[in-house]
């Protein structure tokens, strides 16, 4: 077993703290961490709740391979109803803390009700309590997490908390954790405020001793972690260029969505790019980018660290932002660029920083920014109204906006609602580019088809960590496969689903699949986990989850109407690159999907189906 | 020939492979609570740098050690604490300049880094070779070949 086969479960509202065992039946059915954490959710909650209520409950979870010495074993994920979203979510940090919470004895931690005032809580091995939070309420997640470390007089204590944006009720506020790790997105951050819930703080001494055959597991993640440093990914692209290594090579795709999705190439790309981070900048001779870093385990290291020019107007007479921090990763310096036509490198890293410091997501920040963007180009929205001038291109008005949606100032509050809600509330709804209310990532499905599909059937929302088959049209893992046609899509998003959702819920990163395919996981799973974890199991496990989750979303209200793109997406093509002329194919994949899930043309799972995955 | 563990912290990612590796030796358990070496993070520099015992040749907490517990193994010339003869008085934890020798209050006792008999769990399980195990007397090799490749040695236009 690698399982500490105890739960933490936390009633808010009357302050109690207790342990109870985990359910191992489940556990042999849904593996852990996403799986197994949402087994857990869907028999608890009304699918039709509030996600803001008190009956919506929130759960932090690790995988069996968490805090073991498999490559990237440090993953944790949070799962509840999406604030974003109203969809299931589900949101994976690495950094520390989730291995940290695996050494203190736990599996998973479940917070339901609601404290009636804002608490943290406070956990050391298998001692838990709730403390008062006052003191930390209206302050950032840096400030939090460092505040707490004083107090307990322990620097090792690891902490994840959420800043002023969950507070405020960002829709879109994430969880950080070790000061630029975050679970992200579909606002899981929105959710921990409602509650009044700021922060966890974790000591964990006791240790991940309880692996089934720990010299077959040491051979297994030793074999694995060879396969990581031969590839060329994982291997050099990643921990040399980081997820940035995308930036350039997307963008001469014509799969670079700009300006609000209305142009698919950014002019300003390269500026913006990992190679742009690591040059000599004029003002002081230093690159921006300082190093890489790992999260817990991680022999990719694929984490950027990088400090912001002292000169940059967003940051001059503020030291506090001088030090190096987290970013830019991909998402963020696309979301935050690209999709805004913005190629300042220095201001996307101070709107970075904000993300970071207070917690919200920087994909459907700088997203919804762009939507406001393409607004204000139209006129609808005017200079008074957001307070400022906003073309496309503003790297002045993408800072201040940022402060403005951190702190829930004037015209950041309705940026605090996302696109969704921003275009429908100024008439153009159609000018939202997502899905299920939450924003596209980094990749536009015109110029790489599967994407269109794997966003519109994603159970947490446009997403690009739910079936990435960006590898297999762009960089051909497992198999080469044409970005610009249809055919074939819908059993690559299904198989990349499916395996995607095992990584989720093992405690490995998904990033080892660039390298790894299940093959490369199952010895290590068989080997820490009691069971017999063959490959046959572990493709049920995840067909299974998905599965799980599209249930609890069509219970939600969801129906095949929302498995669809915004209809930019489907009649505007695109305007220059390889997939010059393309709209997406979705109407044409989605029937295909649907039949290849053995899901009815309603998308909604048959009989057969919930019979033969045992749901 | 004399090895010694060789830490090149610019290398460092954090990962944490390294404490992992030698709790699993030294105690049988994945915890890094456990292990004898440390990453320690200065966040606001992007440094990471792994830190243990340099095996100093005039051992100051091998010379306070009151029971003689600590001895030198002649093997791999590092010093190694005794656990039977530890009486966890934490005199050594006192006398050694740099912290690297702590006391455990699981067991009574003191542990160090004893260099895993002479095949260090810790660099075996670097992934980036921040943390190597090379000849003691040339542990500076790396360093000035990388300096040596920087001269300019290229003849010059005019003298």
């Amino acid at each position: 077993m690698a399982w500490n086969r105890k739960v933490l479960r936390i009633d808010l509202t009357n302050g109690s703290c207790t342990s109870e065992p985990l359910n191992m039946e489940w556990a042999q059915q849904y593996l852990g961490q996403r799986g197994l954490a949402t087994k857990y959710f869907v028999s608890e909650v009304d699918p039709k709740v509030d996600p803001l209520s008190p009956a919506n409950k929130l759960i932090m979870t690790t995988g069996p391979l968490t805090g073991t010495p498999a490559s990237t074993g440090g993953r944790y994920s949070v799962v509840t109803k999406g604030a974003l979203t109203g969809a299931i979510a589900c949101s994976n940090s690495g950094g520390y803390f989730g291995a940290e919470l695996k050494f203190a004895g736990w599996d998973m931690i479940i917070f339901e009700g609601k404290s009636p005032k804002p608490v943290y809580l406070s956990i050391e091995n298998d001692k838990a309590e709730l403390k008062c939070a006052a003191h930390l309420w209206g302050t950032t997640t840096w400030h939090t997490e460092e505040t707490i470390k004083k107090t307990h007089q322990d620097p090792q204590v690891r902490v994840c908390s959420i800043g002023r944006a969950g507070e405020n009720g960002v829709l879109y506020a994430c969880i950080v954790n070790d000061l630029h790790r975050a679970a992200g997105r579909s606002g899981v951050g929105t959710v921990m405020g409602s509650k009044n819930l700021k922060a966890v703080a974790v000591r964990g001494t006791s240790g991940a001793a309880n692996i089934k055959d720990p010299k077959a597991f040491m051979a297994a993640t030793v074999a694995g972690k060879k396969v990581l440093a031969e590839n060329a990914v994982t291997g050099q692209g990643l921990p040399t260029y980081g997820t940035q290594v995308l930036m350039n090579v997307i963008n001469e795709m014509g799969a670079l969505p700009t300006r609000n999705h209305r142009d698919v190439q950014f002019e300003e790309a390269r500026k913006i790019s990992a190679e742009a981070m690591a040059e000599k900048r004029p003002t002081d001779g230093k690159t921006h980018l300082v190093t890489n870093a790992a999260c817990f385990g991680c022999t990719i290291a694929c984490g950027r660290i990088s400090r912001i020019d002292e000169t940059h107007f967003s940051v001059v007479n503020k030291p506090e932002y001088w030090g190096a921090s987290g970013g830019l990763e991909y998402e963020a310096a696309w979301a935050l660029g690209a999709a805004n036509g913005v190629g300042d490198l220095e201001a996307l890293q101070y709107a970075n920083l904000i993300c970071n410091e207070d917690g919200f997501d920087p994909i459907s920040f700088g997203a919804t920014v762009g939507a406001a963007m393409e607004l204000y180009e139209l006129g609808i929205l005017k200079a008074s109204d957001i307070g400022m001038e906003a073309p496309f291109g503003s790297a002045q008005a993408l800072c201040e906006l940022a402060r403005m949606t951190a702190l829930g100032e004037g015209f950041g509050k309705e940026l605090g609602i996302g696109s969704a809600r921003l275009c429908e509330k100024h008439g153009k709804p159609e000018l939202s580019m997502g899905v299920k209310k939450q924003e596209f990532p980094a990749y536009d499905s015109r110029g790489i088809q599967g994407m269109g599909l794997a966003y519109a059937t994603s159970n947490r929302g446009a997403c690009h960590l739910r079936g990435y088959t960006v590898a297999s049209e762009v960089l051909g893992i497992p198999v080469k496969t044409d970005p610009l046609v249809t055919e074939g899509k819908a059993g690559l998003v299904k198989a990349f689903q499916d395996a995607t959702a095992v990584f989720d819920s093992s405690g490995l990163c998904i990033f080892t699949s660039f390298a790894w395919s299940l093959a490369d996981i199952q010895p290590q799973i068989d080997a820490a986990c009691e069971g017999n974890w063959t490959m046959e199991k572990l493709g049920e496990v995840g067909e299974r989850i998905w599965n799980m989750e599209r249930q609890f979303n069509l219970a939600a209200g969801f129906t095949a109407k929302d498995d669809d793109l915004p209809p930019r997406l489907k009649t505007e093509p695109a305007k220059t690159g390889p997939a010059k002329g393309l709209v997406n194919g979705i109407d044409k994949m989605r029937p295909e999907y649907y039949a290849e899930r053995g899901w009815d043309t309603n998308g909604v799972p048959t009989k057969d189906t919930l019979g033969r995955l045992g749901l | 020939m004399q090895k010694s563990l060789h830490i090149d912290a610019n290398k460092c990612t954090g990962c944490l492979q390294c404490e992992m590796a030698c709790s699993y030796e030294n105690h049988g358990v994945f915890n890094i609570a456990k292990s004898r070496i440390k990453v320690f993070n200065f966040e606001h520099e992007g440094r990471k740098v792994p830190y243990t015992c340099t095996q100093c040749a005039e051992a100051w907490c091998l010379n306070a050690c009151p029971v003689d517990a600590i001895r030198i193994d002649t093997a791999t010339g590092a010093k190694v604490v005794n656990e039977a003869t530890c009486v966890g008085c934490k005199v050594c934890t006192i006398a050694c300049p740099f912290g690297t020798v702590n006391y455990v209050a699981e067991t009574g006792k003191v542990q160090k880094c004893d260099l895993c008999g002479g095949d260090p769990a810790c660099a075996n399980a670097c992934p980036t070779g921040a943390i190597t195990y090379v000849d003691a007397d040339w542990t500076g090799l790396d360093k000035m070949r990388a300096w040596a490749g920087k001269t300019d040695t290229s003849p010059r236009a005019s003298a």
